[in-house]
């Protein structure tokens, strides 16, 4: 076959001009262009103080901190929210309402505030004392030697554990009933039914705004000067701003270091949805017949081939 | 000898209320070992339902259900009756297979981890014995090419035989089927059958709730015409087929065919 003789004539038709996408795009760059200049040009920025201080002992600590504080009360939430979104589902009345009431209480006063009573519970407990015909059993003094650390987990996690209670509801309910009866047809228990079947299929749901949470968390965390908690991020940036007076190199630092650990954040949310997509979204290990596959290359390898 | 004629299931006098809205109205059924029982009748009359209770995805208002020595739900004390605990009624439920309308796939596992699920997680049987099981269990439905395959890359047919595959897979005594043919298109409804009355033939007992009058005649031992929540009729399915005693049997019958 010669392609030459039965080439199609191309049209070549005239593209509808944009002049005001050309317009408003000139217009942003060169806003953001005068920006940048001031970068080189005003020295309150600080560069040098940015360069110095940006691998700090302290700083890196304090990421090393507030990276712990994030995971280990997303850990915190993620478990009670399931717990939480279960004893919605369940048939006995007290669970359902405490469940209800958590979520109530939780979400509904500041974090702040939560964070300032986790911080006095050591002045409004000072010692816990259990006993029994005026005998004393078990006598435990209230301190916290984690210097606020516990307070801090205890405070981010519980907030969020309301919020997160509510998104694995949805996650739960938007599974098909008879996935259910699938599995209690072929015998399973129910802590497997909800372990092995309903959860799994129930985090496509969830995942995604649960990577919205923990993202949310890893600046929540700068609240917790409220237990007080001194050794976040946020905290001793500020603090050695306030030491040098120069505030604005320390915001520049800090900043780099949230949205770097943001950025890793999405990247490990983007490998965690791609795993419970398994078998829905088209991420499953696609399965061809050895047939279909040579059709697919042989499009792929001629393209551009017309007319045939 | 007399254990040959003891039915396998035993339904007495099951009565099924949603509310005050009586949808079973006391229905007597007996299968025997090996049998092909099947049940037909028009939407609404009850027999999902029946199907249902046989495996207690719904409760038994009034009856009682035998499958083998056990009484489905309960356990009889000095004449009264007492639930079961959940765990209990799970271990029964491991004897009887059932195969949905809908298929219920989990979409999340392959073919070959649907089947082997419940074998490894309920029984604890070893996960290589499973598989090898799996693939014998996906050959005989014909899909022994498409183990890895997820429930979203199957046609219709494929997924319902992948079904009947998982419900076997646990080596159940009996095996409910509640039209796994209504949901398919025309075209794939043939493999589904083909695979069931292969089954029948190999001597596993089932209870079918079809509109197929063809696979009742061909394989059933027994055909029950259910109306309104009762049984108008049952019988030798050729019998019943080609000469229905009761007016609405025919009436039904003279649609269907
Ligand atoms: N969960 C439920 N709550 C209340 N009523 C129900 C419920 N399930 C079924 N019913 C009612 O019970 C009756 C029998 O329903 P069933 O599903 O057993 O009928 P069927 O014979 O299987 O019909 P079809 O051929 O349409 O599947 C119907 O009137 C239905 O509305
Ligand atoms: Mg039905």
């Amino acid at each position: 076959m010669n392609l030459k003789d039965d080439a199609p004539v191309l049209n070549h038709s005239v593209p509808v001009r944009h002049p005001w996408r050309w317009f408003s795009a000139a217009v942003i760059i060169l806003v953001v262009l005068v920006f940048a200049s001031t970068f080189f040009t005003n020295p309150k920025y600080g560069w040098d103080i940015v360069g110095k201080y940006m691998l700090d002992t302290r700083v890196v600590q304090g990421v090393g901190w507030t990276l712990f504080l994030t995971v280990t009360s997303m850990a915190l939430a993620i478990v009670l929210a399931i717990i939480l979104a279960i004893m919605r589902q369940s048939d006995n009345p007290v669970l359902r309402w405490t469940a209800w009431f958590w979520v109530w209480f939780f979400r509904g006063t500041p974090v702040y505030t939560q964070l300032i009573f986790w911080g006095l519970v050591t002045v409004l407990f000072p010692l816990i004392s259990v006993g029994f015909n005026g005998q004393e059993l078990i006598h435990i003094v209230v301190t916290d030697p984690t210097k606020g650390l516990v307070p801090a987990i205890l405070g981010l996690g519980l907030n969020e554990s309301a919020y997160l209670a509510e998104i694995f509801r949805a996650g739960l309910k938007s599974v098909d009933k008879g996935q259910n009866e699938a599995a209690q047809a072929l015998g399973m228990s129910n802590g497997k039914i909800m372990w092995r079947i309903i959860l799994p299929q129930a985090m496509r749901i969830i995942v995604p705004p649960t990577g919205n949470e923990t993202i949310g968390m890893l600046k929540t965390t700068s609240l917790v000067l409220a237990v007080p908690y001194t050794l976040d991020l946020t905290f001793v940036t500020n603090a050695l701003a306030n030491r040098l007076y120069t505030p604005i190199p320390f915001l520049i630092i800090a900043a780099f270091w949230y949205l770097l650990v943001t950025s890793i954040l999405m990247v490990g949310q983007f490998y965690i949805e791609k795993h419970y997509g398994k078998g829905v979204d088209g991420g499953a290990p696609q399965v061809m017949n050895p047939d279909a596959l040579k059709a697919q290359m042989a499009g792929l390898g001629a393209p551009k081939m017309s007319g045939q | 000898m007399t254990e040959d004629n003891k039915p396998l299931v035993r339904i007495e006098g099951l009565h099924k209320y949603y509310g005050h809205h009586h949808v079973l109205k006391g229905i007597d059924m007996t299968v025997k070992k090996g049998e092909v029982a099947v049940v037909i009748g028009p939407s609404g009359s009850g027999k999902s339902t029946m199907l249902r209770c046989v495996n207690l995805m719904e409760t038994i208002s009034a009856g009682r259900i035998h499958v083998g020595d056990a009484l489905i739900g309960h356990r009889e004390i000095n004449g009264k009756l007492h639930d079961l605990h959940t765990k209990e009624i799970a271990a029964q439920r491991r004897n009887i297979g059932m195969v949905f309308q809908k298929f219920n796939l989990f979409p999340h596992m392959t073919a070959l981890e649907n089947v082997i699920e419940a074998p490894v997680q309920v029984k604890g049987q070893n996960k290589n014995e499973a598989k090898n099981r799996a693939h014998e269990l996906l050959k005989m439905v014909g899909l022994g090419d498409k183990t890895q395959h997820y429930p979203s890359q199957l046609s219709g047919g494929q997924q319902q035989r992948v079904a009947i595959a998982r419900a076997l897979a646990m080596e159940p005594e009996v095996m409910l089927f509640d039209e796994p043919t209504s949901a398919l298109d025309p075209e794939l409804v043939g493999d589904v059958l083909n695979v069931m009355k292969d089954l029948a033939r190999s001597g596993m007992t089932m209870i079918v709730v079809t509109h197929e009058i063809g696979f009742a005649r061909e394989v059933g031992d027994t055909l029950t015409f259910m109306d309104g929540g009762v049984v108008v009729e049952s019988g030798d399915p050729r019998a019943i087929i080609a000469d229905p005693q009761h007016a609405r049997t025919r009436e039904f019958l003279s649609r269907v065919l």
